[in-house]
């Protein structure tokens, strides 16, 4: 709560110092400034509530530790550099669930990054253009208070630049209907999609995206013609989606840069000692992951524990010995009932098992599988 | 829609012949497109043909879902875990490592967990999952408990194992004898068992009018 609080008066405190004590705020998008306070006391408080769950809060502090490391800082930030680019900027690995939805991400992103980085601080006071005085067919943009660029107004600049919205909402509409086409054509995604969660951001999305069009039409060619009606309408789309925020899917798009985090995680864990599987000894993951998860399931209330068993934690046993035990404790029970008989008692560690089929498709989805399953 | 409350999965991994006609059939699953989620090991391959096919039990507390950071991992109302969110999933492999069943796969290219939602748009639909509709020795089955109980009298389905302090209750269920005293299937005091050898033979070809 007291995050929510300090953010969002640190966000209002921001607005009246870059409008200049409110000089330059724009009175008329007064409902979209509150409702971005609000959205943004709602994130927070949202953001901190899902920080208090034992692993997320594990593991957002062992990230931030990994990535903070002494004498790897540099080697660090070089690689969040390359991985912001790949998995944040350019959705690499959304490309590899499918290029028609890396497609149809892209152009919701870019669509809404755009939007927002144009209209937010417009709406803040932080941005806006005055004419300048002695060449009037000058434009200049004013932000944050200090002149910052000139641009003339019958220019290809000032077309693009005041047009911005206009392609963004036309990359946000194609994403939403690829998106929607998508959820109506494929059975797979028919049969998990929720309306509040899978529908409903995107009949926002577009509804925001089409209803401010709307404005551009309307004065543009029917002379204003119900330009308060369509404003009032926009504004009721955007507030509603910016409500909507810390609640449903959009809070993806703060809890994805996590991802991030995890990287480096993993890097650190490969860098140090592995976890070895106290039934087959193979190694898997790391050390570090295992304990942490060993300490993870204790504070969510796990008693994975084996008193007097060399294995001590259910834990430390591996993806596919864990699969063996299931079996094998369901095979004794029809022992001497089924025919077969138990193979010998092998001293010290057992076999460990294997993927029946280890071909593309059946096996080990990647490098990473191939780890935990030491095929 | 849902799951039909009367219709179960029972798992029987002791049938199980290798076969591998679950692991085809599960690429079929629309909602993981040609890529097979259920598990199938050799579980000593050198001694024993003993294979055992896993498919996830879907928990009635998924600890894949409680340990995953992200919140990326739920349950359906009709008790389905299904697979990681793929907006929500950064792909920590705390699932795959957590899961006491060891089902999860992590696909690391994607960002992305994967498992078996007991083939959702299916099964809620009241067909049978693709493994159990093709699996010839019905080491996986779907169907009534009814039927199960009907079908192989010297069995019954239990759905509770223990895997050292901890109890874990799942939808799926597995056949144990129908005389077997106990409820709980304790995983850890099997785990240092030896594989089935089948160079003996196997009476349930002797017995077959009792169990089919």
């Amino acid at each position: 709560m007291l995050w929510g609080v300090g953010t969002t008066a640190t966000l209002a405190g921001l607005i009246v110092a870059g409008s200049r004590n409110l000089a330059h705020f724009d009175a008329a998008l007064v409902a979209y400034t509150f409702s971005v306070l609000f959205a943004t006391f709602g994130l927070t408080y949202r953001y901190s509530m899902w920080l208090q769950r034992p692993p997320t809060g594990l593991y957002w502090s062992r990230g931030w530790q990994a990535f903070l490391r002494p004498r790897r800082r540099f080697a660090n930030l070089r690689s969040w550099l390359g991985r912001m680019g790949s998995d944040v900027l350019a959705n690499r690995f959304i490309f590899r669930r499918g290029p028609s939805r890396w497609l149809t991400h892209m152009l919701i992103m870019w669509g809404c990054l755009i939007a927002v980085a144009i209209t937010f601080p417009l709406v803040f006071g932080w941005l806006y253009f005055r004419p300048v005085v002695g060449d009037l067919s000058l434009y200049e943009a004013v932000i944050f208070g200090f002149p910052a660029f000139r641009f003339p107004h019958e220019s290809a600049t000032a077309f693009f630049l005041f047009h911005g919205l206009v392609w963004a909402s036309f990359a946000v509409i194609g994403g939403v209907m690829l998106a929607i086409r998508r959820r109506m054509r494929d059975d797979g995604a028919a049969a998990l999609q929720r309306f509040g969660e899978d529908f409903m951001p995107l009949i926002l999305l577009f509804a925001v995206s089409v209803t401010g069009l709307m404005l551009t039409v309307s004065y543009t060619w029917m002379a204003g013609h119900a330009y308060s009606f369509i404003a009032i309408l926009h504004a009721i789309t955007v507030i509603g989606t910016f409500l909507w925020l810390p609640f449903g899917k959009f809070f993806h798009i703060f809890q994805r840069p996590a991802q991030l985090g995890v990287a480096f995680y993993k890097d650190v864990g490969r860098l140090e000692e592995a976890a070895h599987c106290r039934r087959c000894g193979h190694a898997f993951s790391s050390r570090m992951h295992v304990e942490d998860l060993i300490l993870v399931q204790r504070q969510l209330g796990f008693s994975y524990e084996i008193p007097g068993n060399t294995a001590e934690h259910y834990q430390w046993i591996c993806p596919p010995c864990r699969r063996a035990s299931f079996a094998m404790a369901q095979s004794v029970l029809w022992r001497g009932r089924r025919g077969g008989a138990a193979l010998p008692t092998q001293a010290g560690l057992l076999p460990m098992p294997t993927p029946v089929n280890n071909g593309l498709g059946e096996g080990p989805l990647g490098e990473e599988d191939a780890e935990n399953f030491h095929p | 829609m849902a799951v039909p409350a009367q219709l179960e999965f029972f798992l029987d991994p002791s049938r199980c012949i290798g076969c591998q006609a679950c692991l085809q059939a599960c690429t079929e699953c629309d909602t993981h497109k040609g890529q097979s989620m259920i598990q199938l090991d050799y579980l000593d391959r050198a001694y024993s043909t003993q294979t055992a096919p896993v498919v996830c039990l879907h928990c009635e507390t998924p600890t894949c879902a409680e340990v995953c950071p992200a919140d990326a991992i739920k349950r359906t109302e009709d008790g389905v875990v299904q697979t990681a969110r793929k907006p929500r999933c950064i792909a920590c492999n705390n699932c795959v490592l957590a899961c006491p069943f060891g089902v999860p796969k992590m696909n690391t290219r994607m960002n992305l967990m994967m498992k078996c939602d007991m083939c959702y748009d299916r099964t809620s639909s009241g067909l049978k999952p693709w493994c159990a509709s093709v699996c010839p020795s019905q080491a996986l089955a779907f169907g009534t408990r009814e039927e199960m109980m009907r079908l192989r009298p010297n069995a019954r389905p239990v759905n509770a194992f223990q895997f050292g302090l901890q109890i874990i209750r799942t939808k799926v269920n597995v056949m144990a004898p129908r005389d077997w005293p106990d409820e709980v299937v304790d995983v850890t005091a099997a785990m240092y068992e030896p594989t089935i050898g089948h160079d003996m033979l196997d009476d349930i070809f002797v017995n077959i009018g009792d169990e089919v």
